[in-house]
């Protein structure tokens, strides 16, 4: 990525300059035009998030309004509601969120660490399918694997825990994670390797000592998707956690908020704005090397 | 054989625990999946420890196959959900590829304002879906949803958006290219940074129109980051779960594929975990004969991938 990035800030730059040159060239309605449509774009992009912030502030009754006014008795109350418990125990929600999709993070990036390497840099018999089992299983969908692993989890009594559910998300989070992390580990020049090796270094010793340090930024970047992947996921945990209101994870209390009778918009759009916060955080923490990964991982394979 | 593992061993030391992992969570409960879709097994045969009951299912043979390919509306009438989950799936992706290619074009000019630009339109990818997906349920509601409210101001009907009709799949395929936009627009904004400047400035000097610089530069260009960009963007909308299982719920209207999957594994009294298991096994076959097709037709463009 190094490499690769360095030569597309420098082909970014020339182009930029040389557009600079042009510039003067540009009608000044074709600029309104432009930036017409980016504005437009931007308050498509941004407005549902707005409106959830809005909508946050309001109570239940007044979040279904026929005709919705932007500050509508509008108070702190619904998130003093959410963090105090009165609709159901979010605290707890938050806590099993953060613990599963934690303690998936770290299997996933400690496991798939030194495979990526290896797939990266050596090639040995078995090398082959092993990358092509690691893109097929990039198209899994839940559907396939949700009974087993359900008749599996309750075999060996981990159905409803969430031990259980990091298990199940650590099937989709190793070949996800190995095949990121050999993208980036692609990208690191193997004359380090080979230098490496001169001084006396195991093939162990390289990876450990040279190659996980110089990929920091990959590992990070591997681990707060895979972060923001379990954070965000629905399907097993609506399915396997159990029914009582401590062992839910936010993505499945919050449907609590709508399958009530009288859904509790105000409510709702509270937690979800506190739900939200983090994983943008971390989100644009991140975002700028995400994509890089991602399709530097997948043209590469 | 010696001489084989002298030097292979390390490599294959540190693919070791990736490929038990795999085996035992991956390799193992598909093999058993494959397995469950030749039984009955359900709700009321499964091995449950807890109720100190052993697995009763029989097999069946090909029985829950002929059940779901006869199309039979009450296996979730396959053929025409099929048909849905493509309908879906193509034009979410044709959606986002050209929304997003139409956005990355517009921020690769030199343009005031293109970071904050960038930081605000990516943010659809940045909230986790379930949440787009709730707030996206609010705006649709018939009643005081806003989007019913911008409709009624310039004079047109307010139609209810998420109830029995293909009203509700065009709902939620608009709210799944909202959501995908920004990956497509950031993945073709590095691919258009990579086309050489020069290509441009070549063909201005030549005398291409812009359209014949988009047709036979910008494409060419993207070529590779699309080819899997799309790919990507083919199965994550083919096997998307959350945006319709939160916004529209056990809709008919709306069902594809993997929420009919769900259905039949979680929905209440019919939890027929065989169908279920039938239905992940088709949808997993459609993936690979696409995915194949699909990396056939880029080789004989020449494309190595």
């Amino acid at each position: 990525m190094t490499v690769d990035a360095a030569a597309l800030r420098v082909a970014a730059q020339a182009a930029r300059t040389r557009v600079a040159g042009r510039r003067g060239r540009r009608s000044r309605l074709s600029s309104v035009g432009l930036h017409a449509a980016l504005v437009l774009a931007a308050l498509i992009a941004v407005f549902p998030v707005f409106w959830v912030l809005v909508t946050s502030f309001k109570p239940d009754s007044r979040a279904v309004e026929a005709t919705p006014k932007l500050v509508d008795h509008s108070s702190l109350d619904n998130y003093a509601d959410v963090l105090s418990g009165a609709k159901g125990d979010f605290l707890a929600w938050f806590g099993n969120s953060v613990l599963i999709a934690l303690l998936t993070t770290v299997i996933a990036v400690f496991l798939s660490a030194t495979t990526g390497y290896a797939v990266s840099r050596f090639r040995f018999p078995g090398l082959r399918p092993l990358m092509l089992s690691f893109l097929v299983m990039q198209m899994f969908p839940f559907a396939v694997l949700i009974v087993p692993l359900y008749n599996i989890l309750i075999a060996i009594g981990l159905q409803g825990t969430s031990i259980g559910l990091v298990l199940v998300y650590c099937t989709t989070a190793v070949p996800f994670c190995t095949y990121m992390l050999k993208g980036y580990f692609d990208t690191i020049p193997s004359d380090i390797d080979e230098a490496g090796r001169m001084d006396g270094l195991s093939p162990f010793g390289v990876f450990w000592r040279l190659v996980l340090p110089l990929s920091t930024p990959g590992l990070a970047v591997t681990a707060f998707y895979s972060f923001l992947t379990a954070w965000g996921e629905v399907a097993f945990a609506s399915a396997f956690l159990s029914a009582s209101d401590q062992s839910k994870t936010l993505a499945v209390g919050l449907q609590v908020f709508v399958q009530q009778n009288r859904t509790e918009w105000g409510h709702l759009a509270a937690a979800s704005i506190l739900v939200a916060i983090p994983a943008v955080l971390v989100f644009y923490l991140v975002q700028r090397f995400l994509v890089t990964g991602l399709a530097s991982g997948s043209v590469k394979g | 054989m010696r001489r084989f593992l002298d030097r292979h061993w390390y490599a294959y030391a540190m693919v070791l625990p990736v490929v038990v992992v795999i085996a035992v969570l991956v390799l193992y409960p598909l093999a058993q999946g494959v397995y469950f879709t030749f039984t009955n097994i359900n709700e009321a045969n499964i091995a449950n420890p807890v109720l100190d009951r052993a697995a009763s299912y029989v097999g069946v043979g090909f029985r829950n196959y002929l059940k779901v390919l006869s199309g039979d509306s009450s296996y979730g009438a396959f053929w025409s959900t099929l048909l849905r989950t493509l309908v879906w799936t193509f034009g979410c992706v044709f959606c986002h590829y050209t929304v997003g290619l139409g956005l990355a074009m517009l921020l690769n000019r030199q343009v005031r304002g293109r970071a904050l630009y960038r930081v605000l339109l990516i943010v659809p990818w940045a909230v986790p879906a379930f949440i787009s997906a709730f707030a996206w349920k609010y705006m649709f509601n018939a009643q005081f949803g806003i989007v019913n409210q911008v409709l009624r101001a310039v004079g047109l009907p307010g139609p209810v958006w998420l109830g029995q009709s293909d009203l509700a799949l065009l709902a939620v395929v608009i709210v799944n290219v909202w959501l995908g936009v920004p990956f497509m627009m950031v993945a073709l904004l590095g691919g258009l940074q990579s086309i050489p400047a020069d290509l441009y400035e070549a063909a201005e000097m030549d005398g291409a129109t812009p359209w014949q610089r988009f047709r036979h530069v910008t494409l060419p260009g993207l070529r590779s980051v699309s080819s899997t960009v799309v790919l990507l963007g083919i199965i994550w909308t083919f096997n998307m779960f959350p945006v319709i299982y939160l916004v529209t719920g056990q809709n008919p209207n709306t069902r594809i594929l993997v929420t009919y999957a769900f259905e039949r594994f979680f929905a209440g009294a019919s939890r027929d975990y065989a169908i279920a298991c039938t239905y992940g096994v088709l949808i997993l076959s459609v993936l690979l004969v696409f995915a194949t097709v699909y990396r056939r037709a880029l080789r004989k463009q020449g494309e190595v991938w």
